[in-house]
């Protein structure tokens, strides 16, 4: 059946509102997004790295989550679902479950990137029949946006600051999907927030239903981190896609496939120049902070052009 | 009635593991615990056992695994030493918080600092405020009989709180002895299977499991945590009752050794109790009055019995297996001190910090211990109150 977005959204939301997620995150839009590609008759466990997600969704007493949901902490969402389901196999075989139970880790580039990365990689080495999907907002930002290795390079994040001598975060991000799509999982895709949904939900049914360790990562702007109003979240998203800084692909058994390619690529100031974060890299004198960013994306897009064909 | 054989303590472990059949288990290699997951895995790989061996590429994903599977509604096992255990240090609070029985095999070595592979306590006695139920063996008997016995503790309602079943490293772990092992069918009998309330598999009832607890709330719960491990003495106790009716085999909180008339006694944990009852039972030939305690439970820290056992002798010399460098002794002094605090006629107590980092600890080390409180009996002074044993100064 098609794709209708305005079906999708009939379904029973697995994220209840009344959490407190900050207006224009796109954290509960990842998770929403992903949930609806559960077919509804699934059962799920989900799983969060500890993160504004998981303080936000799940506070004694009240929890936002219709499905069982397990945080144990920070480092290990990717371990602890694996967990889960090792558990789910055995109960199946022995008869004490018999329902169809999917098995979804969500985390921040922090939990993912950074001190999530080990566990991620032995999970998804397993071959645990899950999803681990990162929503990617490029900052420790439960904390106070902090810089993780997912920051790009020239962010004014609070730990590394745009000062006088060094303007910026130094180091360039880390291509976390490239490093996964290296584990050889049957499925890796990257996506966003774009038009209908419609990228976002296939990628995430894919990577619900095929079976093996599976890993989506997801751009998900954060408003106080970015530094943009609330209202830009898909204006964003929709920039960083038409300048090439977040390409639309997939991974499906080593086979790269781009899944949008801007008829005009966008140059890449149409994507910083709406961010607080990149701000002093428009001050007079920076300008080589843009040329060397553009750099960085031609580079990354080339590369990943020459994957896809 | 039951096996003989000979068998080494991790082996023991195993086996007592392959009878229960638990439903995960997550391990990482350590020495010396390393040969429990590969007894196991070749258990797994022969399909004596329907677990999963999930092997993680860490201790921290050990524990976060086996938190996941005992969430969803099994029983999780795992096997740990040392550095292994410091890597879990996180998630095993998080295990006691969140109320999942978990059963951890902990074999006894030296934390890093500088590496040593050999036996003290410093693992587990770092651990030892995590929330965690403590259960120490003496002998490979000991290790299989308390691994046999704590998934009972753990599960039961009134407790919910995972177990850390210890042995020395090396000293019971790879020596063989003779051991009594019970029947497959008694041990499941024994165990029996776990049905937990509320799980993530439930299909009727999701549930969530480790919620952002704010202080309107985080204080209850862990009050709650603290009755749990109250309520785990009375039932530790129930369970050993059950296994000694099966076995024939008693275990209580504690082991008194030639307590009833002594003057002079240890307080000690672990492998080296029995080094310390062949110099009890020399010096006893040679008509001195001594005797021993050996704590088996040491969370719950059996805090009223231990000082009932204590209250008639004269001087207590209690023995830490690890150093806490409080600079005023070791962690099963200050319990026992604090113990003693509330008896009419208190002891005079001094703490020996022994056998670190595989350190020999001999008979007449032991004895030297005792011939010390014989000094502070005969003269009423103690001295200095905390000491280390066999070390060159």
């Amino acid at each position: 059946m098609a794709y209708n977005l305005k079906e999708e959204v009939q379904k029973p939301e697995r994220l209840s509102g009344g959490h407190r997620m900050c207006a224009g995150c796109g954290a509960p839009v990842a998770v929403r997004g992903v949930l609806r590609a559960l077919n509804p008759e699934d059962k799920a466990v989900i799983g969060s790295a500890t993160g504004c997600l998981e303080v936000s969704t799940f506070l004694y007493p009240y929890t936002a989550w219709q499905d069982s949901f397990i945080h144990s902490a920070f480092e290990n969402a990717a371990a602890t679902i694996g967990g889960v389901e090792a558990c789910y196999k055995v109960l199946k075989k022995k008869g004490t479950v018999d329902e169809t139970f999917k098995f979804i880790a969500f985390g921040g580039d922090g939990g993912t990137y950074d001190i999530g990365f080990q566990s991620l990689s032995g999970a998804m080495e397993r071959g645990h029949d899950m999803v681990y999907v990162c929503y990617d907002n490029e900052a420790y930002m439960n904390t106070g946006i902090q810089r993780s290795s997912s920051t790009p390079r020239f962010a004014d994040a609070t730990t590394s600051p745009a000062g006088k001598v060094i303007p910026g975060k130094p180091q360039n991000k880390k291509n976390l999907t490239e490093i996964m799509a290296a584990h050889n999982l049957p499925y890796v895709a990257q996506t966003t927030f774009i038009g209908n949904f419609k990228d976002l939900h296939e990628k995430a049914h894919k990577a619900i239903y095929t079976p093996g360790a599976n890993f989506l990562n997801i751009m998900a702007p954060c408003p106080r981190g970015w530094r943009y109003p609330t209202e830009d979240l898909m204006e964003i998203c929709k920039l960083a896609v038409e300048t090439c800084v977040w390409p639309l692909y997939e991974v499906e058994n080593g086979v790269y496939t781009l899944n949008y390619e801007p008829k005009n690529k966008l140059p890449v100031e149409e994507f910083l120049k709406k961010q607080g974060r990149f701000k002093h890299m428009f001050a007079k004198g920076n300008e080589w902070m843009i040329e060397e960013a553009q750099k960085f994306v031609d580079e990354k897009w080339e590369a990943l052009l020459k994957k896809c064909r | 009635m039951g096996i003989r054989d000979r068998l080494s303590g991790n082996e023991a472990v195993a086996i007592a593991m392959k009878q229960i059949n638990p439903d995960v288990m997550g391990a990482f290699p350590i020495t010396p615990s390393t040969e429990i997951p590969q007894y196991f895995s070749q258990y797994v790989a022969n399909g004596q056992v329907d677990t999963e061996f999930v092997a993680v590429e860490s201790e921290h994903s050990a524990m976060s695994t086996c938190i996941g599977a005992e969430a969803a509604g099994g029983r999780a096992v795992t096997a740990t030493s040392s550095c292994g255990l410091a890597l879990m240090w996180e998630m095993l609070y998080v295990a006691a918080s969140a109320r999942l029985p978990v059963t951890l095999a902990c074999v006894n070595r030296a934390l890093t600092g500088p590496i040593n592979i050999n036996n003290d306590h410093s693992d587990s006695m770092g651990a030892r405020d995590a929330g965690w139920i403590q259960i120490y063996a003496e002998t490979n008997q000991e290790a299989y009989d308390n691994f046999v016995q704590a998934m009972r503790i753990g599960e039961h309602k009134d407790v919910r709180l995972p177990v850390m079943v210890c042995q020395d490293g090396f000293i019971t772990s790879h020596a063989i002895e003779n051991i009594e092992l019970i029947e497959d069918d008694q041990v499941k009998k024994f165990v029996g299977e776990y049905h937990p309330e509320n799980y993530l598999l439930k299909k009727e009832n999701p549930m969530a499991v480790g919620p952002y607890d704010t202080a309107a709330y985080y204080m209850e719960h862990k009050k709650q945590q603290a009755e749990a491990m109250k309520n785990a003495k009375g039932v530790i106790l129930e369970i050993a009752k059950e296994f000694e009716a099966l076995t024939g085999r008693h275990y209580g909180l504690f082991e008194e050794h030639m307590m009833e008339d002594a003057e002079t006694a240890i307080v000690i944990i672990g492998s080296s109790a029995g080094t310390a009852k062949q110099a009890v039972n020399e010096l006893r030939a040679q008509g001195k009055k001594v005797g021993l305690v050996k704590v088996r439970v040491f969370r719950p820290f059996p805090m009223q019995e231990i000082a009932q056992a204590l209250s008639k002798v004269k001087a207590v010399a209690v023995m830490d297996k690890t150093e806490s460098f409080s600079a005023c002794g070791g962690p099963l002094f200050a319990e026992t001190r604090s113990a003693a605090y509330d008896l009419k006629n208190r002891p005079a107590m001094i703490n020996y910090v022994y056998g670190l980092g595989g350190r020999d600890v001999r008979v007449e080390d032991i004895e030297h211990v005792y011939a010390e409180l014989d000094k502070i009996v005969k003269t009423g002074e103690t001295g200095e109150v905390y000491r280390h044993l066999s070390v060159r100064e």
